[in-house]
């Protein structure tokens, strides 16, 4: 992507956010955060359980219920979400254009048919026919799942309906897709199904990815990966950046990816594995060379 | 579990199955007033004969439909046994066929019982045929919605309660799973749900109810944020993926049925003044 001068996509400012605890007391979850994602990134948040990260998200989409302790800015395409005279319609506008996937697939699936499922969303944003036809059968075949568009979604399998929520979201044509750790309860086939989705979109659709994760296979194939702790942003670069501090990382309650910690235990012992290590085919190609050198 | 469908839908290409939900609900109701209109032996044998009609049109097993009727086979013979030895025949002439001690039966009584018994057999089998069997459970929710939206005019949030069914269809079976499941768990923990008395039986239910609410409850505020981000702001300006279409068969099975209560009422008419058959 070109690195233009235009404004980003999401601009977010000395965010700080805390929910109301038990005991009525502010409970701090993003601690000052700054950053800015462009069209057409694909971006992973990284962060264990509490980072903050899925406070994140529903931020950018405006599905948080109390407002109480949210400070700074968050513009989405320049308007500012936080602000308290936002309309109905600017708020549906946002949500258009910002488009969420959940964790568990069944809790995001209204209709008992795939297909009227799918057309929810665009129904919802009153798409007339034949363009409700349309959107849906487009939504449904970049995601590979036409043949089920008569199927009940309690009929497939978790990466299948993942797909179909995802289906159900690219309908309402976002800009942007936050996947809020949609692989997380899915087997190794459906998050490898769930994953390439993604990836089609971001890199055939131009829709900017913004994922949540704690996988750091996921963190690998990102363009930028940002590692949220305690609320605090900790790091921000390409994946083969951030994997360099696997100080920090560890102490965010990360794991390098497995090739990554190979190299790096490698390079220890004095094998001279170089580049970018972040996926297994890199992973192997290096130390084959550093074979061949030896 | 896995296997499970909601309601009794069987799936063909029937007329009945190809008609559009509207013109089923409306057709049902007005196969039950005709139900209650018969009035004489041939109106009722008519009505017999038009559910026979109707399952041969619809194309579903016999074996299938009398399993509906199962179920009400003990209120149905209840029903029957009531009118043969609670029917008085207080008109002249008029004997009764048994006398036994306190029991008497009169021939009136063996009518009813058998008017009865027809009349509740057609009306479940007739519904459940324009209904439950040939139409999917969420095509009857939005041929609902659209008769009733009239009343969104006084106010009847119509929109709301189609939502809500829908979304009862849509979790009826994810839910039927995870029960499955927590029952499996807590057997494993050696939880036992099927010996000692009632009231133990019940107990042992209450560890499967908890956590289930609690999944509930979990389930329906994370479905409520998703619905929120994909733009659900209640049936204001909203389109639909499904229209519902009149066509020509709808307007004929429309007049057909018009035709049936027509016919009844004649019957019930001739019956009475020429007094040809017997009337209840």
């Amino acid at each position: 992507m070109e690195q233009t001068e235009k404004k980003p996509f999401i601009h977010i400012e000395n965010l700080s956010y805390s929910y109301v605890g038990d005991d009525e007391q502010p409970v701090p979850v993003l601690k000052n955060i700054s950053l800015d994602i462009r069209e057409g990134e694909y971006v992973v948040i990284l962060g264990h359980n509490g980072s903050g990260k899925s406070t994140l998200a529903k931020l950018l989409n405006l599905v948080i219920d109390d407002y109480t302790y949210a400070d700074g800015t968050i513009l989405v395409d320049g308007v500012d979400v936080m602000s308290p005279d936002l309309t109905e319609e600017d708020i549906l506008n946002l949500r258009k254009n910002v488009g969420m996937v959940f964790q568990n697939p069944d809790n995001q699936l209204v209709a008992t048919v795939v297909e009227e499922d799918v057309a929810f969303g665009p129904e919802n944003l009153g798409v007339p026919h034949p363009e409700l036809r349309e959107r849906v059968d487009r939504a449904l075949e970049t995601v590979g799942m036409s043949a089920f568009a008569t199927h009940e979604p309690h009929r497939l399998s978790g990466g299948q309906k993942q797909r179909v929520a995802i289906a159900g979201i690219i309908a309402m044509m976002p800009r942007c897709m936050i996947f809020d750790e949609s692989t997380a309860m899915l087997d190794p086939v459906g998050r490898r199904e769930v994953i390439e989705t993604i990836e089609m979109l971001n890199r055939e659709r131009g829709i900017t990815v913004l994922s949540i994760t704690h996988y750091m296979d996921e963190a690998a194939r990102a363009d930028r990966v940002i590692v949220l702790s305690d609320g605090k942003l900790m790091l921000d670069g390409t994946p083969g950046e951030v994997f360099t501090h696997s100080d920090t990382l560890r102490k965010a309650g990360l794991d390098l990816p497995q090739c990554t910690a190979v190299s790096q235990y490698l390079i220890t012992q004095n094998l001279p594995v170089h580049g970018e290590i972040n996926t297994p085919e890199q992973c192997a190609e290096a130390i084959l060379k550093a074979w061949k050198g030896i | 579990m896995r296997g499970f469908t909601f309601g009794q839908f069987y799936p063909g290409s029937s007329v009945l199955h190809r008609l559009d939900p509207r013109t089923k609900v409306v057709a049902a109701v007005v196969y039950i007033v005709a139900s209650f209109l018969c009035r004489n032996t041939v109106s009722f044998a008519v009505l017999l004969l038009s559910g026979l009609v109707l399952i041969l049109i619809s194309g579903i097993p016999m074996k299938v439909v009398l399993r509906s009727v199962r179920a009400l086979i003990f209120i149905m013979l209840f029903t029957a046994l009531l009118n043969i030895f609670w029917v008085v025949d207080n008109s002249v002439g008029a004997t009764p066929l048994l006398e036994f001690y306190f029991i008497t039966i009169y021939a009136k009584g063996i009518y009813h019982a058998v008017f009865i018994l027809i009349r509740i057999l057609v009306m479940v089998v007739g519904t459940g045929l324009f209904l439950t069997y040939t139409t999917t459970p969420i095509a009857l929710t939005g041929a609902l919605e659209s008769l009733l939206r009239p009343l969104a005019k006084i106010k009847v949030p119509v929109h709301t309660f189609a939502m809500m069914m829908t979304i009862a269809l849509r979790f009826i079976p994810t839910i039927m799973e995870e029960t499955d499941k927590i029952m499996t768990a807590q057997k494993a923990r050696g939880a036992d749900f099927t010996t000692g008395s009632l009231v133990q039986r019940a107990k042992a239910l209450i560890p499967i109810i908890v956590p289930l609410f609690v999944s509930v409850f979990r389930r329906a505020e994370e479905l409520a944020t998703a619905m929120e981000c994909r733009c659900y702001h209640g049936g204001e300006g909203r389109t639909k993926l499904r229209v519902l279409k009149y066509r020509a068969r709808d307007v004929i099975a429309l007049l057909l049925m018009l035709l049936f209560v027509g016919g009844i009422v004649t019957i019930n008419i001739c019956g009475a003044r020429y007094g040809w058959f017997y009337t209840m």
